[in-house]
């Protein structure tokens, strides 16, 4: 999956604008370009690391996301659902067991009043739900959490997704294994140490489509900057190589 | 009463008065001059192979009420009498042409209640207390109808009891010897009045239209109700989606000129055998979009059983709320140039609530509404997305900075977890929880929550009223973001408890 345009990002960092601006004539070149490329569906983290990463620049809209881990990735994900909802799109949780806690959303920038959330009773349920609101067209995004996923229902999700252009991000245990399929990208997140102001992940992209993975030591504030800080780059991607968060350990102990 | 059971003598007993006697019995047991009322040790005298059952007034009852919604075929007027066992009000004004005339629709009305197994006697006349008197005392047949006008002729042979008096005003009537209505009819009023009481004249008036006598129909008939029979029972689940979208459409227009919208729809399908099956939706607001009500309606029609096959079908908006005309655009759809994308959005996401609503239960389409309380447990509730917006003007319980942070994940019930504690008023350094030990890196707090004494009825038991919880928000080595509390304050020689109650992202 790698292209021949991302292997230009490693050693060392040139202008964002410009990388991004030949990675898209390379990609129509190949005439593989994803139909939103240049258009508005595309989100930006609001990290330029992170945004540089991404054959895209950001996060596309119209498209299925996957995000593996358990409660930091559950931060994550309505982090994503809050940037992608700006101020005004709604959001809507699938999911079994019980409910998120409302007034914890606010650190992620989501107002629970605009957070719909669907109680499934099987994992179809679940499934269902998000696709009727995929393709609604009434929704920013769509969060589901599933445990196992066919690949012919994850192709459905992209499907809706596109047709109600709303972001589909499917939240899932940090144990699963399965191939990416038809998700755009696969983000694993895992909690970091460090700080107690805010949140830490180590945030790994493990799959992207026409991108090459790569991780980060990310923080989320919701202070005055809302949005992601990267705080470090991880090299070698994977968690196996990873030399281990930068500089932590030099968070606060308050009492 | 089907099968072998319409030739072998059978009657329901009930308890009273210190002894079993019969409630009701069938034609064969009629025949060998058994009758209600007779205890059942004479009973058995005269018939000794008399089988018998236990009488069940409740479940008469209830079949009565399905026979009467089964009967919404013929009329949407329809009523249980309340007065005397097994007897139904069909008030058949304006019907009757459609089935060919009141012969032609009691002898259909007869027939299918024989083919179902029941024994019925059915009469037509100008007042329901009229019709009354003939199906239960007049020797003519199953079927009667009493032609207009001719109601006191009809009615003068009939004993005093046909007027639906108690037994003792009967009784009364008889000891000065008027047996029969035509006796009753000729007596002077006032001191009929004066000795009788209202009663037998009352009833004599209504049966013979002098006063109006209003039957109080089974479900109250609404001017948003429609229904729709056909000539040859349907049983295709295409037809029947076919057949509601006529129903749909009809209703809308007249939900529309009425300036309703529909907040709950009910569906009632009439079998070939006798029986009903329905489907209720219900909408996040007032809707008229045949459409987007086709569409709810489909999730439910697949679980709805033809059976034998659907002769009619009626459908009823239960509950209305007011809905203002719209402009319908150009393109047929009902969006004006002045509606915002923001409205559209709006109308989209109501339309998918109602969607999710209807298939999950509208309990499991929720909003998180904030709530001000101090107690976390408190702070949010789940309200259901179908029944009630989120208030817009609500303030937000959480704003960043104002208040340390919340956890995403509070656990349904604060789990106890072991702790090491390094000094007596300190956060732990280790805790246990679910058999996994957590080393503490760091923590903040504590942070102290009390109950809130000022609530009348305390939502916690009056135990715990004094409670305060101490929360810390500690990290392990792994990152891992924990909100942990003590259960009161520290007091020396007393081992404090401790919990975790969320996780943070």
């Amino acid at each position: 999956m790698l292209s021949p345009s991302s292997s230009s990002i490693a050693p060392a960092r040139p202008d964002p604008a410009l990388l991004r601006k030949l990675r898209t004539r390379i990609r129509r070149l190949e005439g593989h370009s994803p139909r939103d490329v240049d258009t508005p569906g595309i989100v930006p983290l609001g990290a330029a690391d992170i945004d540089c990463a991404l054959p895209w620049g950001g996060l596309p809209r119209a498209a299925l996301h996957e995000v593996l881990g358990n409660t930091a990735a559950a931060g994550f994900c309505i982090a994503l659902a809050a940037r992608l909802a700006g101020g005004a799109g709604s959001v809507l949780w699938c999911r079994r067991g019980h409910d998120p806690y409302g007034p914890g959303l606010a650190l992620f920038g989501l107002d629970p009043r605009r957070l719909i959330v669907a109680r499934g009773r099987s994992e179809k349920d679940v499934l269902w739900a998000m696709e009727e609101g995929l393709r609604s067209g009434a929704l920013a995004a769509v969060l589901g959490e599933t445990r196992g996923l066919a690949p012919t229902a994850r192709r459905r999700l992209q499907l809706a997704a596109e047709t109600g252009s709303a972001t589909a991000l499917l939240l899932r245990p940090g144990s699963a294994k399965t191939p990416p399929g038809a998700a755009l990208t696969r983000w694993r997140i895992a909690a970091a140490p460090g700080t107690t102001v805010g949140p830490r992940w180590r945030v790994d992209l493990e799959h992207c489509r026409g991108g090459i993975p790569a991780a980060w030591l990310v923080e989320w504030s919701n202070e005055k900057t809302s949005g992601f800080t990267v705080v470090a780059e991880l090299r070698h991607g994977s968690a196996d190589h990873a030399a281990g968060p930068a500089a932590p350990g030099e968070g606060q102990l308050a009492d | 009463m089907k099968g072998s059971w319409r030739t072998k003598p059978l009657a329901t007993v009930t308890a009273g008065r210190g002894s079993l006697s019969i409630a009701a019995v069938n034609p064969a047991a009629e025949a060998a001059y058994l009758r209600p009322g007779l205890t059942l040790a004479d009973a058995r005298a005269l018939v000794p192979g008399l089988a018998t059952f236990e009488a069940d007034p409740a479940a008469d009852r209830s079949a009565l009420e399905r026979l009467a919604g089964w009967c919404d075929l013929y009329t949407p007027w329809t009523a249980v009498d309340e007065c005397g066992a097994g007897s139904l009000w069909l008030d058949i004004s304006g019907c009757a042409h459609l089935f060919g005339g009141e012969a032609a629709l009691l002898d259909d009305l007869a027939l299918r209640l024989h083919t179902f197994g029941f024994n019925t006697r059915a009469a037509v006349a100008d007042t329901p207390g009229a019709a009354w008197a003939v199906v239960r005392f007049a020797n003519t047949g199953a079927t009667t109808i009493v032609p207009p006008g001719e109601v006191p002729t009809a009615l003068a042979p009939l004993p005093v009891a046909a007027l639906r008096l108690s037994p003792a005003v009967v009784e009364a009537l008889g000891r000065v010897g008027l047996c029969y209505i035509a006796d009753l009819a000729l007596m002077a009023r006032a001191p009929l009045a004066a000795r009788f009481g209202a009663a037998p004249l009352k009833r004599l008036d209504q049966a013979l239209g002098r006063m109006d006598e209003a039957v109080s129909p089974r479900c109250p008939v609404t001017a948003l109700r429609v229904r729709l029979a056909f000539a040859e029972p349907i049983s295709r689940a295409d037809d029947i989606a076919a057949a509601l979208g006529h129903l749909l459409t009809e209703l809308c227009a007249k939900l529309e000129k009425a300036h309703q919208g529909a907040r709950r729809l009910e569906l009632v399908l009439c079998r070939l055998d006798g029986t009903t099956a329905s489907a209720v939706i219900g909408t996040s607001r007032p809707v008229r979009d045949t459409d987007h009500l086709a569409h709810l309606f489909a999730e439910k029609l697949y679980t709805l059983n033809a059976g034998f096959g659907v002769e009619a079908m009626a459908l009823t908006a239960t509950a209305a709320d007011p809905l203002s005309p719209v402009q319908i655009g150009l393109d047929g759809h009902g969006r004006t140039e002045g509606s915002t994308d923001a409205s559209l959005i709006d109308h989209r996401t109501s339309h998918l609530v109602d969607r999710l609503g209807n298939r999950l239960g509208a309990d499991d389409v929720i909003h998180l509404s904030p709530r001000t309380s101090h107690i976390p447990e408190r702070a949010s509730h789940a309200v259901s997305a179908l029944t009630q917006a989120p208030n817009p003007g609500g303030e937000i319980a959480d704003e960043p900075g104002r208040r340390p942070p919340r956890p995403l994940h509070l656990l349904p019930s604060p789990e106890p977890i072991q702790v090491v504690v390094p000094a007596p008023d300190d956060p732990p350094a280790m805790f246990r929880w679910q058999r996994r030990q957590h080393r503490v890196a760091q923590a903040e707090g504590p942070e102290r929550i009390g109950s809130e004494w000022w609530l009348e009825e305390p939502p916690v038991p009056a135990s715990q009223k004094d409670r305060i919880r101490d929360y810390y928000r500690v990290e392990d080595t792994a990152g891992q973001r924990f909100w942990i509390y003590r259960d009161g304050p520290y007091r020396p020689g007393i081992k404090p408890r401790w919990y975790l109650h969320g996780l943070f992202a």
